[in-house]
């Protein structure tokens, strides 16, 4: 709160108007919209709009590709953060330990952060190609047969390496500040006591880095769930036999290639709540860590 | 470092050579297939060196691009994503900047809510809503512009709340300082506020190009005329139009093509990189 300000009334209106027109015209009313619609349901011939009540998301709950697409989702959104944040985890602890050499090990390690998730997708589509790609290949010579076009289980792994990469940066960076931010004094004191490397790192390192591993994860659970959105069509498209149409995917399958606007703006309105939650759980624990 | 283990030094060394390959990996892979021919892939075996075609398919690329595709040369790809990138990352700060001003600097009624208004944008991606968000750009005529492509994409909380974070930190001494000396509020904006901030803009720029450039699904359904294709939206058109007859080697042009703005970004500002993404997510 600041003690000294300005008094005027009109001219704060005309410095935020630019950015309420455009929170209004493009974020609130579209979302009002997407709640509205998903009360709606259109005709077979799209003449008619009935109000049909929750009959959308009673269709959302009885359907089984929508239950297929939330395991999916917690599938991809689960192996996606684990293997993210352990790989991330691991090169951080390494870093840690350099003197001269981490900026240059640094620099090598956070460019991924800036290839779009889409290009990441095409990218590993390329070398996990069957026919042409450079590790079906490798995997062949050890005998293991990788064709993700056919096998759901191998289309799933695919894109959750290609997200968990794209991810790999960002959570480096944090990891890397998060343990900087431990004093090196409590380390020294177990190392005196005669804790080994590995001890330490369990009982002291880990524990005291648990606020940036909790705010990790939360932020890793919502890029999985929303901002993988490029990853899965340009490499999968939610297939073979739904095995990686995760809800983001489906909202636009639905809604822009199956035209089922109800049934799309009902999923809408699901993804907007979760969103909401994981955004309080998310401030909560900043909250938490003010008053620490 | 607590003591000298040599063992373990080496051993971190090593995860982190091992770490840095496989993050490299499929740049690699990509540049590799970059410089061959369509030809090269065809023999079964696949190349793990540089080829000799490196000049030849990027030129033509950046010229001519695939006509077969449907999409444009990339260098026109190129600079529409620039525009793109450029238009969200400028005109997000611009309004942020404004309206940051505005809740820290002023009261008046109803200030709450216009916060609230803004704090939701936080929670609503464009992915979450956007069939109806598709249905309001068409409708305002705005698909195939400029300005359908990035006005939609420009409001943002974050800048927001890091722009209010920063004016917060400003000591009262400055305003009374600039009341006493007769200046008004703008005067006071555009001469000590604006010059105070200019580190954490150029943070941001650096965070918001990237998010700009990087757009896929936005851009990918309000443009269908090929003269607005972004290049991050245009690959996927080229990746599916090959898919009978593989061109690999000039998708994987277009890739390498695509990544190097916001990764000579990312790598040449490490410093501003950071400290935006730090600062964003406070």
């Amino acid at each position: 709160m600041k003690r000294t300000i300005f008094s005027n009334q009109l001219l704060p209106w005309l410095l935020l108007a630019p950015q309420l027109a455009i929170t209004f015209i493009f974020f609130l009313w579209p979302a009002g919209q997407a709640i509205w619609q998903s009360f709606l349901r259109e005709d077979a011939f799209g003449i008619k709009t009935s109000f049909v009540g929750l009959a959308n998301f009673r269709a959302l709950v009885d359907s089984p590709e929508y239950m297929n697409s939330l395991q999916v989702t917690a599938v991809f959104a689960v192996s996606v953060t684990l293997l993210s944040m352990g790989v991330s985890l691991l090169m951080a602890v390494s870093v840690d330990r350099m003197l001269r050499s981490s900026r240059i090990y640094t620099t090598l390690l956070v460019w991924p952060y800036a290839v779009a998730p889409a290009v990441a997708g095409i990218l590993w589509w390329f070398i996990f190609n069957p026919t042409i790609g450079v590790l079906p290949y490798a995997l062949d010579l050890i005998g293991y047969d990788w064709n993700h076009i056919q096998n759901p289980n191998q289309a799933m792994g695919l894109v959750v390496i290609a997200s968990a990469w794209k991810q790999i940066s960002y959570n480096f960076l944090f990891f890397v500040a998060g343990l900087q931010a431990i004093p090196a004094s409590l380390r020294e004191a177990a190392a005196i006591d005669g804790a080994g490397p590995i001890r330490r790192f369990f009982d002291i390192t880990f524990p005291l880095l648990s606020p940036t591993t909790f705010f990790l994860l939360v932020v890793n659970i919502v890029y999985a769930m929303f901002d993988t959105f490029g990853v899965i069509d340009a490499t999968t498209e939610g297939g073979p036999a739904q095995a990686t149409n995760i809800m983001v995917y489906k909202v636009y399958f639905d809604g822009f290639v199956g035209q089922n606007i109800g049934s799309s703006a009902a999923q809408s309105v699901v993804l907007m709540l979760l969103v909401i939650a994981l955004t309080v759980v998310q401030f909560r624990w900043v909250e938490k860590k003010v008053e620490y | 470092m607590i003591e000298n283990r040599p063992g373990l030094n080496i051993l971190s060394h090593l995860v982190l050579i091992l770490g840095v390959v496989v993050v490299g990996l499929p740049l690699w892979v990509a540049f590799v297939a970059s410089t061959h021919t369509a030809t090269d892939f065809m023999s079964g075996t696949i190349p793990l060196l540089p080829g000799p075609h490196l000049i030849e398919n990027y030129s033509r690329m950046l010229d001519s691009g695939v006509s077969t595709s449907g999409t444009p040369p990339v260098a026109r790809m190129m600079l529409n994503s620039l525009i793109m990138a450029l238009a969200i990352a400028l005109g997000k700060i611009a309004i942020s900047i404004l309206s940051a001003f505005a809740i820290v600097y002023f009261r008046f009624p109803l200030r709450g809510l216009a916060f609230w208004c803004i704090f939701v944008t936080l929670m609503l991606p464009v992915e979450v809503r956007i069939v109806p968000t598709f249905q309001v750009v068409a409708g305002l005529g705005l698909l195939n512009s400029y300005a359908g492509l990035s006005i939609p994409l420009i409001a943002s909380a974050t800048a927001t709340f890091l722009f209010r974070q920063v004016f917060l930190t400003m000591p009262d001494e400055l305003v009374e300082a600039a009341r006493i000396d007769g200046a008004g509020p703008m005067k006071f904006f555009r001469d000590i506020l604006l010059p105070l901030s200019r580190t954490n803009m150029a943070a941001l720029f650096v965070i918001l190009f990237i998010y700009g450039w990087n757009q896929y699904l936005w851009p990918l359904l309000i443009t269908t005329d090929a003269q607005y294709y972004t290049i991050v939206a245009g690959i996927k058109r080229m990746a599916d139009a090959v898919d009978g007859l593989p061109q690999w080697h000039l998708v994987m042009a277009t890739a390498v093509m695509a990544m190097l703005p916001p990764v000579a970004v990312v790598i040449g500002m490490q410093k501003l990189f950071v400290k935006g993404l730090v600062e964003t997510e406070k």
